[in-house]
């Protein structure tokens, strides 16, 4: 691996509460995201994918404690993020960032670009009031905007644009890591590449981490260099770019593989289309949370829950919770 | 890379510094008559209000019996009532007493309401529950009668009615702003501000009162309205503004007692009454769907 542990997630779990009935006490608890670990090394890009509501979102909003997590620690740094207090975690944030995915929700209407730009200095005290308005600018140019553009509203810009300015406030803070909860999605495919490969050109030049999380498979593959996928709020598996296209194991990791689309007329891949639909998280399987949709189900599956392993034929790092995956590989 | 920067360098704007919202809200109310009219009106009595006592002839409050119960003359526009004053003149001098009392209430209602709103929408949970559950209470009075009740244990003046009637509008403004708030709370750019480590009272000031001061303003606009017809009724039921001064629903409620032989007297206040309600709500309405963006503009 690259540099050194930036960041830990020790078992971390986030449990939303249901409240119901007449006094609204808690009736039950979404498990939005359930026990997860992983390690993010310096310098490296790590996504998290998997379809809606398998908890990838929450878990990078934990990670930030913009959500407080039910249980479990994260370490920054060699600092436990989920001990510290408010005071202390402030000024913390100034080395986490995140980057929305809607961006029009994630810039405020009120404000212009450079007011955006200032705040964000001004918050963590970064640069004195005469210097703030030269560096918003320099900020501006870093992601591709021009100065003249510094007094505009976030209506006056497109969706791309503003996808910039939100670059532009989580890097004002020369943060070490960055959380791209989605940063691309809601972008057309023309600027979506453009962004891409704007957020590889920032990670070279200010040696930034980042935690990519994505539902696109085509995205992840352009951009990281670890790949964690999850499922209805576990690690599923855990690997490196290339282990994971070439030689992924876990069942559910090849039926997500398989829903690529090959843009070339004629190929067809052998499709793996998994039935049913994700299970509640409100009361997921118990044991392994596919064995519902695996096609390989065996009762083992339906009581343990499986950990996360490697075998002989695994690139290093890369992991797989199944209790099976040996022998539904072997041709 | 380069080329991107000038994606909309074909369309050169001004940069527009807060104007643009304004503008459009302008717009929008200026195609809106009734609102116009609404509006026009309460810039009229606020003229009134400063400059009218000051050109009048009669004396408003002196007693004339020799004038007494006149119909309306050349000489008295609208009559005099049963002490032999003016009655136009009385409603000039009162338009003042009635706006002081409209606005001072509701701003003793934004002042208490609105942070209380803020604290139970931002914070939630046991706070917001504990604030909430307070303001259902105070709901829970019909409003003339808490207001009833505050006067009567405050004892009878206007300066007690107008904090009577602004409690009795801080409800109003604590469920509005908690709503709004709770609504711009879950927004992206607030996480964003928390994760750049803003404090919760810039995130409040700076980044969701700005963005639910509409819902405010059309609220207060209205609440003048609701806060003038309670303040009337409560010095019709003699609880407010004490005689002689010339507040309008005092007014009214003198001129009960000659209703049958002289309808003038009660009659002019009555319509004063609901000519500045009416504007209020009509602007207030107006206000509302002029904030509202899923109206054209």
């Amino acid at each position: 691996m690259i540099g050194k542990e930036l960041l830990k997630v020790n078992n971390l779990k986030k449990y939303f509460p249901i409240q119901g009935g007449f006094l609204g006490r808690t009736v039950n608890h979404v498990k939005a995201v359930d026990d997860i670990s992983f390690n993010v090394y310096e310098g490296e890009t790590v996504s998290l994918v998997g379809e809606s509501g398998c908890g990838k979102s929450t878990a990078g909003r934990v990670i930030l404690r913009l959500e407080e997590p039910t249980a479990g620690e994260v370490i920054f740094n060699e600092i436990n993020m989920t001990s510290l207090d408010k005071a202390n975690l402030r000024k913390m944030r100034k080395d986490l960032q995140i980057i929305f995915q809607d961006p029009f929700a994630s810039i405020n209407p009120r404000q212009t670009v450079a007011q955006v730009l200032e705040e964000a200095l001004q918050i963590q005290n970064l640069a004195p009031a005469e210097q703030r308005r030269s560096r918003a600018l320099e900020l501006l140019e870093t992601v591709g905007l021009a100065p003249y553009q510094a007094d505009r509203y976030p209506h006056e810009f497109s969706g791309g644009q503003r996808q910039r300015v939100g670059i532009a406030r989580a890097l004002s803070l020369n943060p070490k890591l960055i959380i791209c909860d989605e940063a691309v999605s809601a972008l057309d495919v023309s600027i979506r590449a453009q962004i891409l490969n704007l957020l590889k050109k920032l990670q070279r030049e200010f040696s930034l981490t980042y935690l990519f999380i994505s539902h696109d498979l085509g995205v992840v593959r352009h951009i990281s260099d670890r790949i964690i996928v999850m499922y209805l709020g576990r690690i599923m598996e855990i690997a490196d770019k290339i282990s994971l296209f070439e030689n992924a194991q876990h069942p559910y990791t090849r039926a997500l593989l398989s829903a690529i689309p090959i843009p070339r007329p004629g190929r067809k891949r052998e499709r793996m289309v998994l039935a049913g639909d994700v299970p509640s998280a409100i009361d997921p399987p118990v044991g392994c949370r596919f064995h519902t949709r695996c096609p390989y189900v065996r009762d083992n599956c339906k009581e343990e829950v499986p950990q996360l392993r490697s075998a002989g034929n695994m690139a290093a790092g890369h992991l797989t919770a199944c209790h099976y995956f040996e022998e539904i590989n072997s041709p | 890379m380069s080329g991107l920067v000038h994606e909309t360098s074909g369309v050169e704007h001004q940069p527009i510094r807060g104007a643009s919202g304004l503008r459009i809200i302008y717009k929008k109310l200026s195609r809106n008559k009734a609102a116009l009219i609404g509006g026009y009106l309460i810039v009229f009595f606020v003229i009134v209000s400063i400059v009218g006592p000051h050109l009048t002839v009669h004396d408003p409050v002196s007693v004339d019996y020799s004038t007494r119960l006149l119909a309306p003359s050349s000489d008295f526009w609208l009559g005099t009532d049963h002490n032999g004053r003016d009655i136009f003149t009385r409603l000039v001098h009162g338009m003042s007493i009635t706006l002081y009392i409209g606005f001072l209430s509701v701003l003793i209602g934004v002042f208490i309401g609105v942070p209380l709103g803020i604290v139970a929408g931002y914070y939630g949970k046991i706070i917001d529950t504990f604030i909430m559950r307070c303001i259902d209470v105070l709901l829970a009075f019909p409003g003339i009668l808490l207001a009833i009740a505050l006067v009567s244990v405050l004892g009878g003046s206007i300066i007690n009615v107008i904090i009577a009637v602004g409690i009795f509008s801080v409800p109003g403004f604590a469920r509005i702003v908690r709503g709004s708030t709770m609504a711009v709370s879950k927004l992206e750019y607030i996480d964003a501000v928390r994760a750049l480590g803003a404090t919760d009272l810039r995130i409040i000031f700076l980044h969701i009162l700005p963005n639910i001061v509409s819902p405010i303003i059309v609220q207060a606009t209205i609440r003048v309205a609701i806060a003038i017809l309670i303040a009337s009724g409560l010095s019709f039921l003699g609880l407010g503004a004490q005689p002689p001064t010339p507040e309008w629903g005092a007014m009214l409620s003198q001129g009960r007692s000659y209703m049958f032989d002289h309808p003038h007297v009660a009659l002019f206040p009555g319509l004063a009454i609901v000519s500045v309600v009416l504007a209020f709500n009509l602007f207030g309405d107006g206000l509302r769907d002029a904030f509202d963006p899923r109206s054209k503009a």
